[in-house]
């Protein structure tokens, strides 16, 4: 690492104060972070931790029915206070990394990341959930804008995340071996007015809607329903644990795995 | 009923209550005054000439004691191979020099370029990134076989990128022609033996430490083997008498063969803590540990099994490409040769064999021994292409196997090696016992009901173990002689120290070799005390690696606790007023045979400290003898192993459903730490074949350089193994009759784990033959569907 100074705000508004010094940096559960500023491929001078900051932790029920998630919740409590209002996103907590990550990482990190085979971008962008920030609101579907990238402004802070609960969902992982990733996940939205398919691990243009899929699902909520719909292989991830190919049959497996499983 | 007492007791290893419990000595937690801290700076290229290494500015930083590069090792030695492998035309190997800090080139990415001492770790790192290179890069040198054809050359000076080209047996490569022609069936596979990082739990630290006043040189290091470390670097590298030069491994934490080596980072600590006047201290990274500890495996190899019209094994010919790496580490040489071509008879008794190596130097990571060394290789290619014989041929891959084996011992092979017992078919017997083979139908059914393809995997394994015989590997190349040594040290009161040249790393020596000293005296376990892994307390001895401690080490405790009982029952003799001959030793106790006198074993220790009543004109006082034992042969443990997986079909997901193992180790000293030995080989064996792969790209870049991308076997990878141990027909030559456990399971389980999932893919029509290893879902899927 190389020396920084670290702040550790009680408020999201001294944390966003403290995050518009130069080359300042903020910090959630540092699972991804701190690695990498071990490794040295990171050199902030300034370090916010966000995890001092009261307001942005916890889980609750809006009056409209969505689930609340504070930013700064790790994936630890969403999978044990989620469990009964949204299921499927408290299994998706629940898997992520290990314990000591589950303990430790929190959704806004992880949306703030959008690593392109992170978990909970497929969550938040199949729910169509809201990102809540310090200055405005943002859609999912306007939110995620390619791997690492997001509508994101330097120093806007996460501070909620809004999802609507589905009447059935599902996450499917089908985990990269080694670290255990996504190396393709699907998760699985049936609302009301409609089927929302999300994928994450596969795609070099990170997490990703499968539309043709949404259109079939939601004529027909079944594994059945897109049998004859194919996944191509353009734009997939390639690398030592899977071809592009390979993703691309994966998205389909694993969505009519979640589809079986959703409830 | 179990023994709870000496040899085929299991008690629990008393190591494991200092490592559970945080109180472990490992180097890192060796600091010693004043200590500094070296950072090396790596080369981030595959292949490059150094131009310049500036600096000027890096040793004006903050901190910074010293700056080295390749230059000031220049004028001494490189790092030393310690076997010579002859090729088949009877000329030495080509030797390239392996300097301690890379100089003129740097050859793999990880090459130490710039070592730099600072006050802290950090200050070292920030000053080797101010240090100013110019390189100009070259090719880099990946394919065996592309290497071997010419272009760029790892090593300019020698003039090839072929290290040598072995024929085994030269004599018998006619006769193995001639029988492949004449053969009624010959079955052909080429295969991939996939390249592994050893990752063990501690990386790799030294500490040196050198004290002026005396001209002592102190290395702390974390190694198997403390007293070759001695030898290699005090003769080799950096000209140090051996009297002058204490080799330290405390507790290490794990080897599996990478930690045998000798390796730049330990002589740079030891050579800069006098440059420096100050101790010099070094933690590997895991990063770090990826790119500088030899690697494993890594053999491209095609195999012909030849069969006559009755399915008799009648010649086998096997063409390896062996990776050295850009340099040779200590024993690389010896491990595609000698541990890997006198193994290729198996269990078999084919009349002729010939084994062709090539080994090539490229741009990669020096590779060397890891958990069995040349013998997984021989194993995996031998009992895959016996897999995909009876395959062929439409028979049963036991019945296949059990119709060749040799059943009369001692059998001399074709491949220059006796093994002495064993009994092939009665390990055969045990594993269809315990794996249940008859119920494995029943349980495909229930597999397919579930939609998944289940399949069975069964093969056998012999090793050499025991590592060796000394005039025989000095024959054969070892620059080194591989006996081992122990002092047992009695006490005036009883308790026993025993000075081992073995080397415990995770094996349990603590635990099992005072169950050894207490049944051959009576007494209990805990009046002895084990003491390894410092060159100044323990005789010259060879360490532990190729299954070797118990078998080797362990002998040469026994002959020198023989002496010390032979020297006690004359003292006892003596307070007895009998004779000799006429003493008897059980239950801690002298007897006058035929006699109620007697005197127990505290009162004879103490005599020969207090020797008041003591014949001192015929024998001198004191209790304690040295031993050298050197084996006569190696000795063969073998086995059956068998495997039961399923196969996602959707996904090509593999999963280990069953794993069943009946192994042939001798005589058993504590069956519960043999089961851990298997346990833990049986890991490492699955996780070559189905998660471990270190690749690199086609520029020589390190890809699977973390464990974001070089997958560990965990817990839920694995299942609760099958592990039986109860057919034993003890070494002929050893005087415990033991023949060694510690590899067997990484040799056994890869080509059980391989031959189930082709059993399974076969089973719903699949006509794949072969998947290289590690058979990761997506190559599984990509083999179901080409």
């Amino acid at each position: 690492m190389y020396a920084f100074e670290i702040e550790r705000p009680s408020t999201i508004a001294d944390a966003a104060a403290a995050l518009s010094k130069e080359e300042a940096q903020a910090l959630g559960g540092g699972q991804t972070l701190i690695p990498t500023l071990k490794q040295r491929l990171a050199a902030p001078s300034v370090l916010v931790s966000l995890g001092g900051i009261a307001e942005m932790k916890g889980v609750c029920t809006a009056d409209d029915g969505a689930l609340c998630i504070g930013g700064g919740t790790t994936h630890a409590t969403v999978a044990a206070e989620a469990a009964k209002s949204y299921p499927a996103l408290a299994a998706l907590a629940g898997g992520i990394g290990d314990p000591a990550v589950r303990n430790r990482g929190t959704i806004g990190g992880s949306l703030a990341n959008n690593d392109p085979s992170a978990c909970y971008p497929s969550a938040a962008l199949a729910s169509g959930a809201t990102i809540v920030t310090n200055t405005r609101k943002i859609a999912a579907d306007d939110y995620f804008q390619g791997m690492f990238t997001t509508a994101l402004n330097d120093g806007e802070i996460i501070t909620e995340v809004r999802f609507p609960v589905p009447e059935k969902a599902n996450y499917q992982k089908f985990v990269q071996p080694a670290s255990r990733f996504a190396l393709t996940g699907v998760f699985v939205a049936k609302f009301a007015d409609g089927v929302r398919v999300a994928v994450t691990g596969a795609s070099e243009g990170g997490v990703f809607r499968w539309s043709e899929a949404e259109a079939a699902l939601s004529k027909s909520f079944s594994a059945d329903a897109i049998e004859g719909l194919t996944v191509s292989a353009d734009g997939m991830i390639s690398d030592m644990h899977g071809s592009s190919a390979y993703r691309a049959h994966l998205v389909k497996v694993m969505t009519k795995r979640a589809v079986a499983a959703a409830h | 009923m179990p023994k709870d007492h000496g040899i085929g007791a299991s008690p629990k290893r008393r190591e494991d209550v200092r490592f559970l419990t945080g109180k472990g000595q490992y180097t890192d937690d060796i600091n010693v005054h004043g200590q500094t801290y070296v950072h090396f700076l790596r080369s981030d290229v595959a292949h490059a000439k150094i131009n310049k290494v500036d600096t000027s500015a890096a040793s004006k930083m903050p901190g910074v004691v010293a700056i080295f590069t390749g230059e000031d090792f220049a004028a001494i030695g490189g790092l030393p191979c310690g076997w010579q492998v002859t090729d088949k035309h009877g000329q030495p190997m080509l030797e390239p020099k392996h300097p301690v800090l890379a100089h003129g080139k740097v050859r793999h990415v990880g090459d130490p370029i710039a070592a730099v001492v600072a006050e802290t770790k950090e200050q070292a790192r920030d000053a080797a990134e101010a240090i100013e290179l110019d390189l100009t890069e070259l090719p880099a040198v990946i394919d065996m076989k592309e290497a071997v054809k010419g272009g760029a050359l790892v090593h300019d000076d020698i003039g090839s990128n072929l290290c040598y080209d072995w024929g085994f047996v030269e004599d018998n490569k006619a006769a193995v022609e001639e029988a492949i022609k004449n053969a009624a069936h010959v079955t052909t596979l080429e295969l991939v033996n996939n390249r592994l990082v050893a990752n063990p739990m501690e990386p790799r630290v030294a500490v040196g430490d050198y004290n002026a006043a005396t001209g002592d040189h102190t290395l702390y290091t974390t190694s198997q083997n403390p007293h070759v470390i001695r030898l290699l670097m005090g003769a080799f590298v950096l000209g140090i008498p051996e009297h002058k030069l204490r080799v330290v491994a405390p507790d290490v934490g794990g080897g599996f063969g990478t930690k045998i080596f000798h390796y730049a980072e330990e002589a740079f600590c030891t050579f800069a803590a006098k440059a420096v006047g100050r101790p010099v201290k070094w933690t590997a990274s895991r990063s770090e540990a990826f790119m500088s500890d030899a690697h494993g495996r890594d053999h491209v190899t095609k195999i012909e099994l030849a069969l006559d019209k009755d399915n008799n094994f009648t010649a086998v010919r096997t063409e390896t490409y062996a990776n050295m790496g850009a340099y040779l580490s200590t024993f690389a040489p010896s491990v595609p040769t000698w541990l890997h071509g006198t193994l290729m008879a198996g269990n078999y008794k084919t009349p002729v064999i010939y084994v062709n190596v090539k080994a090539v130097f490229t741009t990669t990571v020096p590779v060397d021994a890891y958990r069995g060394a040349g013998r997984p290789e021989a194993t995996f290619q031998l009992e895959r292409v016996i897999d995909k014989a009876a395959r062929e041929l439409g028979v049963d891959p036991i019945a296949l196997r059990r119709q060749n084996f040799i059943t009369q011992f001692p059998y001399a092979t074709p491949v220059a090696v006796e093994y002495d017992t064993g009994d092939y078919h009665a390990t055969m017997d045990k594993l269809e016992e315990i794996a249940d083979i008859k119920g494995f139908a029943a349980r495909r059914k229930a597999s397919e009901a579930k939609g998944r393809l289940r399949g069975l995997g069964v093969n056998c394994y012999i090793e050499a173990c025991g590592i060796a015989p000394s005039n025989l590997v000095g024959q054969l190349g070892a620059r080194a002689g591989l006996y081992e040594s122990a002092t047992v040290r009695v006490n005036a009161t009883g308790g026993i120290v025993v000075m081992t040249g073995s080397h415990s790393h995770g094996q349990g020596h603590e635990t099992t070799f005072p169950q050894v000293i207490a049944e051959m005296i009576g007494i209990d376990e805990s009046m002895v005390e084990i003491v390894h892994g410092d060159t100044s307390k323990v005789p010259m001895g060879m360490g532990t690696y190729g299954s070797r401690s118990l078998a080797v080490g362990g002998s040469a405790m026994v002959r020198a606790a023989e002496k010390v009982i032979k020297k006690a029952k004359k003292i006892a003799a003596h307070l007895l007023e009998a004779s000799d001959a006429d003493i008897e030793l059980k239950n801690g106790k002298f007897t006058v045979a035929g006699t109620d006198k007697s005197v127990d074993w505290g009162g004879v220790t103490l005599a020969a400290y207090v020797p008041h009543n003591y014949p001192l004109t015929d024998l001198e006082p004191g209790l304690e003898e040295t031993a050298f034992y050197d084996p006569s042969n190696f000795t063969y443990p073998a086995g059956a192993y068998a495997c039961e997986v399923e196969v996602d079909p959707e996904t090509g997901k593999v999963t280990i459903e069953r794993f069943s193992a009946a192994d042939d180790f001798g005589n058993i000293i504590n069956p519960m730490v043999v089961d851990g030995q298997v346990h833990g080989g049986i890991g490492q064996g699955i996780g070559q074949a189905l998660l471990e792969s270190c690749v690199y790209d086609a520029n020589g870049q390190l890809q699977s350089g973390s464990y974001m991308d070089y997958a560990m076997p965990r817990a839920d990878d694995l299942v609760f193994y099958n592990v039986d141990h109860s057919c034993q027909t003890p070494c002929t030559h050893n005087p415990l009759g033991v023949k060694g456990c510690g590899e067997a399971g990484a040799i056994g389980s890869p080509p059980a784990v391989v031959n189930a999932v082709i059993d399974a893919l076969q089973s719903a029509g699949s006509k794949v033959t072969h998947i290289d290893m590690p058979m990761s879902p997506s190559r599984v899927w990509a083999a179901m569907n080409q």
